[in-house]
């Protein structure tokens, strides 16, 4: 067994930062506890320098074949990184008057690790790791205003969900070892399509799997946790959890599926129409919203069904890989910046509440209006390039049905994103609208800048996401 | 140039955006002069234009931008895009000079203009395929705050409808698009790269979707009867300038892009289906005069005979593309009518719109018959609309007589009769803008109207200018005939 711990130096910062940030949670006085949101970010900043170190390097399988250094997960850890900074940026505020403000770093650098651990795994236990820590430390997060019955309950939904579903990924980890003999995904490769024999049992395992990464994604049939986590849980918190654990889902479950033998399980039609299931459900459930936070928890379900249709063509598409990162760096985009906009304002959720923001407020109105047009795909915004590449690839994948259905669903999606900005644009401020301080604006506006620049630089980032690998 | 055509109005949009404190007055005139920069580059353009060149695409530019998939930018024009863009840029021009209620946001409403007129101009300049969707719908998001901020009573409903509907349209064109884009090899959005590969040529299933997927994205836009139903309310909730923009020039990217796409660029698939399009071409035909006939609310009326019009360019792109080749100069004769028509189009329509920008502002009325016998009070108001409307209807000597007698001609070498039920559509509309120019100019003045204003000079030169040019076009029409003849000839000719 070879340790080349220079290949897990980003998780290390991780795990060292959030100790330490717990340190000086337990020993800052109450005004300081702000000082554990420096600390994460000192951690998140110096896995994002390793991490880039990293990408110079080559694509490879490390610790004994347990652990993905391609550029598929490189991408995937930068972008949760980025996106847990938007999120620790988002919290100092909102969490002022909470006694146990700095701990609460801690579990969001932990749940980011969990992400970062699904979106390298090699190794079928590796994953259930990823996805346990994600999860605990998610639900943690969604639960964090104690003393808030919605927040509680939020925290109990997400935690039985997750209890159900965790259960069935280590149950689908146990069929796949049975069956080949190993968890390490190289020797699932060659074992898997030899175990034809009992095709019952990997279509079994095949199953569990999917459910308990769907858990993860916020996807069909085990989204239910989205929207309550969305609307009950602290906003940086759901901010964080509709957008992070999604990132390393969505690449785990391009990894583990290319694994599967297409001819002995035909998982690509399955997997379509779980995205499928999961686009429709959740735009029709964001339709009629008049919480804004719920709306935005609906319209995270939808999205990751447009982040399986990547997943269905992976490996069938040479463009699947590349619009898979870039449709969850757009999505990450879009959607932080509207949670933000909902943090700025202090949590405000009823759409009437909205009225005439552009009026008092015409920075946050557009940030919102370009996360919820980018969320859309309305060029030349993020959102856009991540979706006409995700359309090309199902369609070159022989998944044309699918991208149909995508459309309908995105012209569905806008509805909706304009029920939403149409008071803040078209109606008069009937009320003056507080709002939360720097920190949160500067992630929020950072968010929404990013949200339009990677829609216009979508050149480098498609040049380098489609050097990468998947590997094994 | 072209490029600079775009980015001027696009950096105006940004300043006015930005800025702070400017009066009405200071917007407005950055407005006109960021519109009217593109304007002048376009008609310098046109001079260095080459007749004579031969090539595709001329005075192109090019930058990459996504080039591991083969997006660029790239802008050119030819003998087609050339006039559109230059008739869209000078209506620009008039529709923000024109005066309007700027309900206390003047900044903003300049701004979302100029950002609508770079993106018009964008869609008709680029030869890239992605970047003509990029504008396709960032024309969709500029017109949906113009009409929803500073339209009338039910706006919003009509803004959202307008965007839901024509953004429906869009993306089922992407995806015809995408499935053009997969077909190329190497995987370019390049325009004239892709006329020259003709990529789905010989698959016909899947040809005919995608050739079905512009039909409905473009036919949306354009409209096509029977999916014109977005059109009426944008137009009546929309402030007035912005209808003549929405008219003169969203519209026309409806048709162009019928030209410059699958007509350029499927060739035998569209030669295939090209009887269908005219067939959905003379019902829109039909069917808009006959219900703009059946219309009091001056808008509407108006609105309905665009179904009209749309309804003979596409007729005569229908005929140009009838078949893969022979009877070569009919069809080139309907493509150019169907140019000219796209011009006469919106210069006319444009005119007429702003004009019941000033019915407005007088009276906030658009009901006709409220209205009567204003010729007595109102003598620069009624020329200028009887000669819009003359227009309209194709009296020989303006610019739609040009248009509407080269699509005739053409189309009756390829599907005569076709051409002969469209030619009812004439007939209606004469008998509708006569009896729209007698109720509301003519008869007994009523009371309410004696103290009716004429035409100011802003808007009297505005209005001076675009009918100035629909009066140069009916005739004096060879300089813009040569010009589109030379885009026309190549599109119709045998590769």
């Amino acid at each position: 067994m070879t340790m080349p711990v220079g290949h897990v130096v980003p998780e290390l910062c991780l795990v060292v930062a959030g100790a330490a940030a717990l340190v000086v949670a337990l020993f800052a006085p109450r005004r300081l506890q702000w000082t554990a949101a420096v600390v994460a970010l000192g951690g998140i900043a110096a896995a994002v320098v390793t991490t880039a170190d990293l990408q110079a390097g080559p694509q490879q399988l490390t610790f004994s074949g347990t652990w993905a250094v391609d550029a598929a997960a490189l991408w995937a850890k930068q972008l949760i990184l980025v996106a847990t900074a938007v999120a620790v940026g988002l919290s100092p505020e909102w969490f002022r008057t909470d006694p146990r403000h700095g701990e609460y770093y801690t579990m969001l650098l932990y749940a980011a690790l969990g992400s970062i651990m699904m979106a390298g795994a090699a190794d079928v236990m590796e994953l259930v790791v990823g996805v346990l820590l994600a999860s605990v430390a998610g639900y943690t997060l969604a639960a964090y205003h104690r003393r808030c019955p919605r927040s509680a309950e939020a925290g109990i939904k997400y935690f039985l969900l997750g209890g159900l579903t965790n259960p069935l990924l280590a149950l689908g980890a146990v069929f796949l070892f049975g069956l080949a003999g190993s968890t390490l995904y190289q020797t699932l490769r060659l074992g898997l399509p030899a175990a034809a024999s009992d095709p019952l049992l990997l279509v079994a395992a095949a199953v569990l799997v999917a459910v308990g990464l769907a858990f993860e994604m916020g996807a069909f049939p085990a989204h239910a946790w989205v929207a309550d986590v969305a609307q009950g849980g602290p906003a940086p918190a759901a901010a964080f959890l509709t957008v992070v654990p999604k990132i390393g889902a969505a690449v785990a479950f391009a990894r583990l599926f290319t694994l599967l033998p297409p001819e002995q399980v035909g998982w690509r039609p399955v997997v379509a129409l779980l995205a499928a299931a999961t686009m429709t459900l959740g735009n029709l459930a964001a339709l009629w919203q008049d919480d804004l936070r719920r709306l935005l928890g609906w319209s995270a379900v939808s999205q990751s069904g447009y982040a399986l249709m990547a997943v269905v063509v992976i490996d069938a598409s040479d463009l699947a890989l590349p619009a898979l990162l870039l449709f969850l760096a757009a999505y990450a985009a879009g959607n932080l910046a509207a949670f933000g906009v909902v943090v700025e304002l202090r949590g405000r959720t009823r759409l009437a509440g909205y009225r005439g923001l552009a009026q008092q407020r015409p920075w946050l109105a557009a940030t919102l209006a370009v996360g919820l047009l980018s969320l859309v795909g309305i060029p030349p915004l993020a959102g856009f390039a991540g979706k006409w590449t995700l359309f090309a690839a199902t369609m070159d994948g022989g998944y044309a049905w699918l991208a149909v259905l995508a459309v309908a669903n995105t012209v569905v999606s806008l509805f909706y994103y304009l029920r939403v900005l149409a008071p803040v644009y078209f109606a008069p401020a009937t009320e003056p609208i507080p709002a939360l301080g720097g920190w949160a604006a500067a992630a929020t506006m950072a968010a929404g800048a990013a949200a339009v620049a990677v829609g216009l630089a979508a050149g480098p980032l498609v040049d380098s996401f489609s050097r990468a690998q998947l590997l094994p | 140039m072209l490029s600079a055509a775009v980015a001027v109005p696009l950096a105006g949009a940004a300043v006015l955006a930005l800025a702070r404190g400017w009066t009405e007055r200071a917007a407005r005139l950055f407005a006109i002069v960021a519109t009217g920069v593109p304007a002048v580059l376009l008609v310098a353009a046109w001079l260095r234009f080459d007749l004579g060149s031969g090539q595709p695409f001329q005075l192109v530019e090019e930058a990459p931008w996504i080039p591991t998939l083969g997006v660029a930018w790239r802008v050119g024009v030819d003998g087609i895009s050339l006039p559109v863009a230059t008739m869209a840029a000078l209506l620009f021009v008039a529709a923000v000079a024109y005066p309007e209620d700027y309900r206390g946001r003047p900044r903003q409403y300049f701004g979302w203009f100029l950002f609508l007129d770079a993106a018009s101009l964008g869609l008709f300049l680029t030869l890239d395929l992605l970047v003509f969707y990029v504008f396709f719908d960032l024309s969709l998001v500029g017109m949906y705050f113009l009409i929803g901020r500073w339209g009338h009573a039910d706006a919003q409903r009509a803004a959202l409808k307008f965007f839901l509907y024509t953004f429906a349209g869009s993306l089922v064109m992407l995806l015809a698009i995408l499935a053009l884009y997969l077909a190329t090899d190497p995987l370019t959005f390049d325009m004239a790269e892709i006329i020259a590969q003709q990529p789905l040529a010989g698959q016909a299933t899947r040809a005919g979707l995608t050739l079905l997927g512009f039909a409905v994205g473009l036919g949306i836009k354009t409209p096509l009867f029977p999916v014109h139903t977005w059109l009426p309310p944008a137009h009546v909730e929309a402030p007035a300038p912005a209808s003549a923009i929405l008219a003169g020039v969203l519209l026309k990217m409806g048709t162009y892009g019928l030209v410059r796409i699958p007509l350029s660029m499927m060739r035998d698939t569209f030669s295939r289906y090209a009887l269908l399009l005219g067939l959905f071409a003379v019902a829109s035909i039909v069917y808009g005069a006959l219900v703009a006939f059946g219309q009091n609310h001056l808008k509407r009326r108006i609105a309905y005979t665009s179904v009209n019009h749309m309804g003979y360019a596409v007729l005569g792109i229908a005929a140009a593309g009838a078949l893969p080749s022979g009877q070569e100069a009919a069809r080139q004769l309907a493509l150019t009518g169907a140019t000219v028509e796209m011009v006469a189009h919106g210069l006319v329509t444009g005119s007429l719109f702003l004009i019941t920008g000033s019915f407005w502002r007088r009276a906030g009325e658009y009901d006709m018959d409220v209205y009567g016998g204003l010729a007595s009070r109102a003598s620069a108001l009624t020329g200028a609309t009887v000669l819009a409307a003359f227009a309209s209807l194709g009296i020989p000597g303006l610019a739609h007589f040009v248009a509407e007698f080269q699509i005739f001609v053409g189309t009756f070498a390829v599907y005569p009769w076709l051409a002969g039920i469209g030619l009812l559509g004439v007939l209606v509309t004469a008998a509708l803008f006569l009896q729209l120019l007698q109720k509301v100019f003519f008869g007994d003045l009523p009371e309410r109207w004696a103290e009716f204003r004429d035409l100011v000079p802003s808007e009297a030169a505005t209005l001076g200018l675009l009918l100035a040019l629909v009066v140069v076009v009916g005739v004096f029409p060879r300089w813009l005939l040569d010009t589109i003849q030379t885009g026309s000839a190549l599109l119709v000719a045998t590769p």
